[in-house]
């Protein structure tokens, strides 16, 4: 199995300015009752993008025009903090989004997004101070050289070397595992002594 | 590197668990020993195996409970459970069926062994010093009270170990958080390590494993190092752990699961080289007034926002940085709180008092010496959930059960309940709740709903009081 390669995206940004979005944010706990990954992006921010008669918020941000078909969600720091439902993920890709950019993301969330082919970009505070007051800019993100252009600006980011690389080729890292049989079945017999 | 130098608790655990150790280009194949599962995190990882034709490489590595989407609701033993929830339900069912299929060890509602995941893994003793623990929760990081290396995954992850028994994981850094001195009266391990995450912030453990050291966290039981280390992750931290002693091992010898006869004493030989080596280093370290700790509850919407409970609200407009501040302010409207009020007073519609973090026997011990001979205010609903059917047991044996009854609390059934509110246990919008659990995260508890996390002792108190209370009022 292969997942979906990432190496260039051009799109506008939606931004969420909040410091320490956590996934009960991105979405409740009460929409993790099914057995599939797939629909969750009608839930995304649930609780901040319907009132409490379930009718969309026109004053949330992913409501404005200038949000319409973003693809980058711009958000402020330690994005994703909190439990480590991939369900954060993969309401973020079945809403549309392929990149969150923050001056941090959060650990468990990271690694979560990496394993589906969403990009998560650090980039320093100067400029994501520009990128949160500018939503519906258009950026552009290329992986293989690891920058972000915007206007006439371009930053670098940095990017575990492997995840880069399961990104690029499209190579999942459950298969990568699975190559390593020998030395884990070798980890094993030797290990089975010990305990 | 050479094997004399000194290395960390976590260091050591690491290093025995590699497979393959990490190069610039790969991370480390990391062995995983024990893999605790549940309902809502693994139907997906299932759904992996069969698309690919995989099996389970050590389905005896593996442990299954249901506990997140579970009714709590009181039942008559020999009646049958229906579970009106459809989709919980269902999600249920799948847990059973792929637990059959791949060979599985399963505690399902019908379970003697039934409840919290992070509960019933010490209680069974499944969860032992030097091991590597995962489970699809973030909370996994409880586990660590015993001198593992354990932490939370995403459901892919949750494949990667059915299949390989393994991950792939960047070795984290190591941030030593030193609590010296001894807690007060009233003080608990929760007020500790939510007085830990105030200090370093909600980021403040990110990429790092925590330690926690000193004369405090050694005096600490099991039971309030699990809460302390259950906590973490609301640190950011990538897992939290404690050098295993003594106190670790008198609590594990004879537990069902734990090493027994001659390869208990090979273990506990094992055990005691764990501890960090005195000349350990750690990328970090903070140092904490454990005498100086007072009972703390949270007043915003996210568990580095707390106070002592005798102070006030703080106010927006004394906050420098911009976005702090704009998120204080946003945190205390939703959560209806003035600047510079009192904690104290507060009124509040519900407590619960369960959760991975503070539903163990000795949690229901606290509140119960609170709840004694006391009724909970009329306008107060009260919920003591259990985090297993055996401290269920073990506090009804006690007659704690009829200490919460007669004092006008629910006694309920094992689950994580009204913590996540996933299976109809939750807060009406606008309701508030001072809750033992770990998260006050907007909603986390019920839409609209708003949660003070404190200690199982301010929990009563506040019960009682119908509003935020000093617990050391009611103390005996």
């Amino acid at each position: 199995m292969t997942l979906q390669p990432f190496r260039r995206l051009d799109s506008r940004i939606a931004v969420l300015a909040r410091p320490d979005i956590d996934t009960d944010q991105i979405i409740p706990a009460r929409y993790l009752k099914g057995t599939t990954r797939t629909g969750l992006g009608r839930w995304l921010f649930a609780g901040w993008r319907y009132d409490e008669n379930g009718h969309p918020r026109t004053d949330f941000a992913f409501a404005r025009p200038e949000a319409r078909g973003a693809q980058v969600l711009v958000a402020g720091p330690n994005f994703g903090c909190g439990s480590s439902r991939e369900h954060a993920p993969w309401a973020l890709l079945d809403y549309g989004f392929r990149a969150v950019v923050s001056s941090s993301i959060a650990d468990i969330f990271r690694a979560n997004a990496l394993k589906n082919g969403l990009l998560p970009v650090i980039v320093d505070a100067a400029t994501h101070e520009v990128l949160l007051a500018s939503p519906g800019m258009r950026v552009s993100i290329d992986l293989e050289s690891c920058s972000l252009a915007f206007g006439d600006a371009r930053v670098s980011f940095s990017i575990d070397p492997f995840a880069r690389r399961c990104l690029l080729e499209g190579v999942d890292e459950l298969g990568f595992l699975l190559a390593q049989d020998d030395a884990i079945a070798a980890y094993e017999k030797e290990d089975g002594c010990a305990r | 590197m050479a094997q004399s130098e000194p290395r960390t608790l976590f260091a050591k655990i690491w290093d025995a668990h590699l497979v393959r150790a990490e190069t610039d280009e790969t991370p480390a194949v990391l062995y995983v020993d024990l893999h605790l599962v549940h309902e809502v995190t693994s139907p997906q990882a299932f759904s992996v195996l069969r698309d690919r034709g995989l099996g389970v490489r050590r389905p005896q590595r593996t442990v299954a409970t249901m506990d997140h989407s579970t009714p709590t609701t009181p039942r008559q033993p020999g009646t049958k459970l229906v579970i009106e929830d459809r989709e919980c339900a269902a999600q249920l069912a799948a847990l059973e069926a792929n637990c059959a299929q791949f060979g599985i060890e399963l505690h399902s509602l019908a379970s003697e062994q039934q409840g919290i995941v992070h509960v019933i893994g010490p209680e069974l003793g499944l969860s032992q010093p030097g091991m590597t623990i995962v489970c699809g929760d973030s909370h996994t990081s409880t586990h660590g009270a015993f001198g593992a290396f354990a932490f939370g995954i995403g459901t892919s992850e949750v494949a990667h170990v059915l299949a390989t028994q393994s991950l792939l994981q960047r070795r984290p850094r190591t941030l030593q958080v030193r609590v010296e001195g001894k807690l007060r009266p009233g003080v608990t391990a929760k007020d500790l390590i939510l007085a830990v995450i105030a200090r370093i912030g909600v980021a403040g453990g990110s990429g790092h494993v925590i330690e926690y050291t000193g004369s405090a966290v050694r005096a600490l039981s099991m039971e309030e190092r699990m809460t302390v280390c259950n906590m973490s992750i609301e640190a950011g931290a990538r897992a939290g752990c404690i050098a295993p002693d003594d106190l670790t091992f008198q609590y594990l010898a004879g537990r069902p699961k734990a090493p027994q006869g001659a390869a208990w004493d090979r273990a506990l030989a094992r055990w005691r080289a764990l501890p960090s080596d005195p000349a350990a280093r750690y990328d970090r370290t903070v140092e904490i007034d454990g005498g100086a700790l007072e009972p703390t509850i949270t007043f915003g919407t996210n568990p580095g926002m707390s106070a002592a409970i005798r102070g006030a609200v703080p106010d927006p407009g004394s906050v420098t940085d911009a976005a702090d501040r704009a998120a204080l302010d946003r945190a205390l409207r939703y959560m209806g709180l003035r600047p510079g009020q009192q904690l104290l007073g507060h009124p509040i519609d519900v407590v619960f008092i369960g959760s991975c973090t503070n539903a163990r026997i000795e949690d229901l011990r606290a509140a119960a010496s609170v709840l004694r001979g006391r009724r909970v205010s009329s306008r107060v609903r009260a919920l003591v959930v259990p985090g297993s059917r055996q401290v269920k047991k073990a506090a009804e044996a006690e007659g704690l059960d009829r200490v919460f009854r007669d004092a006008g609390a629910e006694w309920r059934e094992p689950g994580c309940s009204m913590c996540i509110a996933m299976n109809g246990d939750q807060l009406r919008p606008g309701q508030s709740a001072v809750s033992t659990s770990n998260r006050n995260f907007e909603g986390r508890q019920g839409a609209g709903g708003r949660t003070f996390l404190a200690s199982p002792l301010s929990a009563a108190a506040a019960a009682v009081a119908g509003a935020i209370a000093d617990p050391r009022e009611y103390l005996r």
